[in-house]
């Protein structure tokens, strides 16, 4: 089996760390890893702050890019929405009909991790050992985009020494919503700190999701805060072994 | 009476998209307010609650809003077909329909029908489209006093305050400020904050309206094209008041708003109770069609109001805005409303149905920040009877003002542009992407303090750094690493 690593922009960026354990995890499971140098962005930032025509650009390379990828994995539930939700109506309106072609061959083949994990591997316990206390954080576009369900939790569930932490409102939002955090930065605010009131109530020493864009807002949160709870990506958990435990940053 | 209790007990609000300011900026009051916030949220997490109880209860649910959203495409298909055959249905029964094409429109019809009738005074059912209009004080200049009867508009009238809410319009106030408002306005002394008290102070004073005032204004939940009926649901019995007591009656409704059949309320009367407060059937549903000889007003006037709707029908994708009842679950279970309440959304409508329906009925001559007041976590849509696609709808609107502000100069040299511009530049090559990483890594040196961390960062960035740290750039992209191994493999 081989799987094609869309890292996304922003954790090549800023959360690289996710990616190594993302390579780590899969290659344990017997996937071949590949990672295409020619990626940048999916478009969900331009899309989403209006700028359709740019959206449309990132799209169609990303597009062009995998075509021939055997399978996509994508460590950020958002971008997965983006391609599935977003992408027909910006080629529909934008592209042709070779793209839109292109398009529907290659989108069943997109996965989040998760997805891949269970939908497509046909694995829950992938031999991770993290024993700590664990809260998990369910993004809206895990939730209510993709509808990964169960399936962060039955992953969680088979980590040895992981003490899952139940978290209040699961369903709702943390307030970062990309470039409405920082357009409507004092709402995002307001809206972080009733997120950060229950997820610091599990009394957890990590907040794990499936987006590094809610932790960055969560964690960036408890920073300032000096909440003394850290986030961590749950590729990192789930890579995490005996010998070798995550590199958690700051 | 004091100086103090000279000033209104409610903080006024301005609800016009016209004069509003821009949503960022109406939600800083609300933000402070902590009481407000504490009022809003235990609010709305009440009838949320309610709500999924009763929804969980339905094993039909979901085949109920498919339902409902084709019945009311399938009306938005034929349109002018229905209104017309409600028209004709209405009229053969007694009625009369008016057709207005703007809010202006639809004032003066209503003026002429009260001047014909020489009402100097008319009692109101709760009506949004009447404040979509601004009738009331449209009404009152023209020398017609408006009383409202449902108990939370009375509030608001008597508190000189403006709806906060579609559903429940005075959720912002409290019992107090009530007491308040009614002690004042009603001249009461030693009124007490006891909701027993405070019904019976509003019930004293509505029994004189119902029996003095003969001519009444409603909105519609529904118009039913083949029998020419309407439809207002209510909690209190005060519309129905409304509706028997008067002699005259005057129907303000949306376009929008008619039904193909009498069986379709089935459909839509299951989800509206349970969506807006919920209830398995709200208290009070009333039905009539024209005039009855001897029971009920013996005037019965329609008047059908466009302001835009037409404009928003037009559109294939957005169509969809004009399926809503306006029954207000997407508010109830907004994060962002619940933050800010309704008052920041400048408009009648809040919450992400206003921030969709709002721009579009201003045709994106105002609240163009209205579509930007979401995260876009797609509550709302989840939880909506005639499955809006609110999220998607909001993402094309901000295309359309994007399209529309990117033309100005103003807007050219904004940092948001600017950066917008430039993250696309980047993104079109990888080898530009990486040297902007490596730019960004570089420039964050002087922003990153000792801890690691960036705790204060400059334009746009200022907004995050408000209540948020960033964590400084790593030393190593994924990518590099990437590179990296696989030269160490070879």
């Amino acid at each position: 089996m081989q799987a094609s690593l869309f890292i996304t922009c922003y954790n090549d960026t800023l959360f690289p760390e996710t990616g190594r354990a993302l390579v780590r995890l899969l290659e344990r499971l017997g996937v071949e890893v590949e990672f295409r140098a020619g990626q940048t962005c999916c478009g969900q930032m331009h899309a989403n702050t209006g700028f359709r025509r740019e959206a449309f650009c990132q799209a169609k390379r990303l597009v062009r890019l995998y075509a021939d990828a055997e399978a996509v994995v994508i460590p950020s539930s958002s971008c997965v929405a983006m391609i599935r939700d977003q992408y027909p109506g910006l080629f529909e309106e934008l592209g042709d009909e070779a793209l839109r072609k292109d398009f529907a061959a290659l989108v069943p083949r997109v996965y989040e991790l998760s997805e891949f994990l269970i939908d497509k591997l046909g694995v829950e316990d992938v031999g991770a050992y993290f024993p700590h206390r664990v809260t998990y954080h369910a993004s809206c576009h895990g939730l209510r985009g993709l509808h990964l369900g169960e399936r962060p939790f039955r992953l969680l569930r088979k980590v040895r020494g992981l003490e899952l932490a139940p978290l209040a409102n699961l369903e709702r939002c943390c307030g970062f919503g990309g470039t409405f955090s920082v357009k409507n930065g004092e709402v995002s605010s307001a809206m972080l700190t009733v997120k950060l009131e229950d997820v610091l109530a599990t009394k957890a020493e990590f907040c794990t999701a499936l987006d590094n864009s809610c932790l960055m807002h969560l964690g960036g949160g408890m920073h300032r805060q000096y909440a003394g709870m850290k986030t961590i990506h749950m590729a990192q958990i789930l890579a995490s072994t005996e010998k070798e435990p995550p590199e958690v940053a700051g | 009476m004091s100086a103090a209790a000279e000033q209104t007990v409610l903080d006024r609000a301005e609800l016009d998209p016209a004069k509003a300011p821009s949503f960022p900026v109406a939600a800083l009051p609300v933000l402070r307010n902590v009481q407000l916030r504490k009022n809003v949220a235990h609010a709305i997490d009440v009838i949320q609650a309610k709500r999924a109880r009763l929804v969980a209860e339905k094993t039909d649910w979901q085949a109920l809003r498919a339902a409902a959203a084709a019945i009311k495409d399938h009306v938005l298909e034929n349109l002018g077909a229905y209104l017309e055959q409600f028209e004709e249905r209405c009229t053969a029964a007694g009625g009369t329909v008016h057709w207005a094409v703007d809010a202006a429109d639809a004032r003066k019809i209503i003026l002429e029908i009260l001047r014909e009738e020489k009402a100097d005074e008319v009692i109101k059912i709760k009506t949004m489209t009447s404040a979509e209009i601004q009738l009331n004080p449209f009404l009152e200049a023209a020398g017609v006093r408006t009383y409202e009867t449902d108990l939370a508009e009375i509030i608001l009238q008597l508190g000189e305050g403006e709806p906060s809410h579609i559903v429940v319009p005075a959720l912002h106030v409290n019992r107090s400020q009530v007491r308040e408002i009614f002690a004042r306005r009603m001249g009461i002394e030693n009124l007490s904050d006891e909701p027993k008290a405070l019904t019976a102070a509003a019930r004293n004073y509505l029994r004189q309206k119902f029996l003095l005032v003969p001519t009444a204004i409603s909105g519609a939940n529904f118009l039913i094209a083949e029998t020419g009926g309407v439809v207002v649901v209510e909690s209190e019995g005060n519309g129905r008041m409304c509706l028997t007591l008067p002699r005259t009656m005057i129907t303000l409704a949306g376009i929008e708003k008619v039904l193909p059949r009498f069986q379709d309320l089935e459909v839509m009367l299951q989800l509206l109770a349970r969506s807006a407060t919920g209830e398995r059937m709200n208290p009070y549903t009333s039905l009539w069609t024209g005039v009855t000889p001897g029971d009920g007003p013996q005037k019965f006037h329609v008047v059908l109001l466009d302001n835009g709707r037409s404009s928003i029908l037009a559109r294939k994708k957005e169509r969809q805005t004009l399926r809503c009842i306006r029954c207000a679950a997407c508010m109830n279970t907004c994060p962002v409303y619940r933050q800010t309440g309704g008052h920041a959304y400048g408009s009648v409508y809040p919450g992400p149905i206003g921030a969709i329906l709002t721009p579009q009925l201003e045709q994106l001559r105002h609240a163009q920040s209205l579509p930007f007041a979401s995260s876009l976590c797609g509550a709302c849509y989840e939880v909506c009877p005639v499955k809006i696609n609110i999220p998607e709808i909001l993402i094309d609107l901000r295309a359309q003002v994007t399209d529309q502000e990117r033309k100005t100069a103003g807007k050219f040299f904004d940092p948001m542009y600017v950066a917008m511009r430039a993250a696309n530049l980047i993104f079109s090559r990888a080898w530009l992407f990486h040297a902007a990483q490596k730019m960004g890594r570089i420039g964050s040196r002087f922003l990153t303090r000792k801890d690691g961390w960036m705790h204060s960062l400059p334009s746009v960035g200022a907004k995050w750094t408000l209540t948020r740290d960033l964590r400084g750039l790593p030393r190593q992209t994924f990518h590099e690493w990437w590179a990296a191994r696989e030269r160490g493999a070879k």
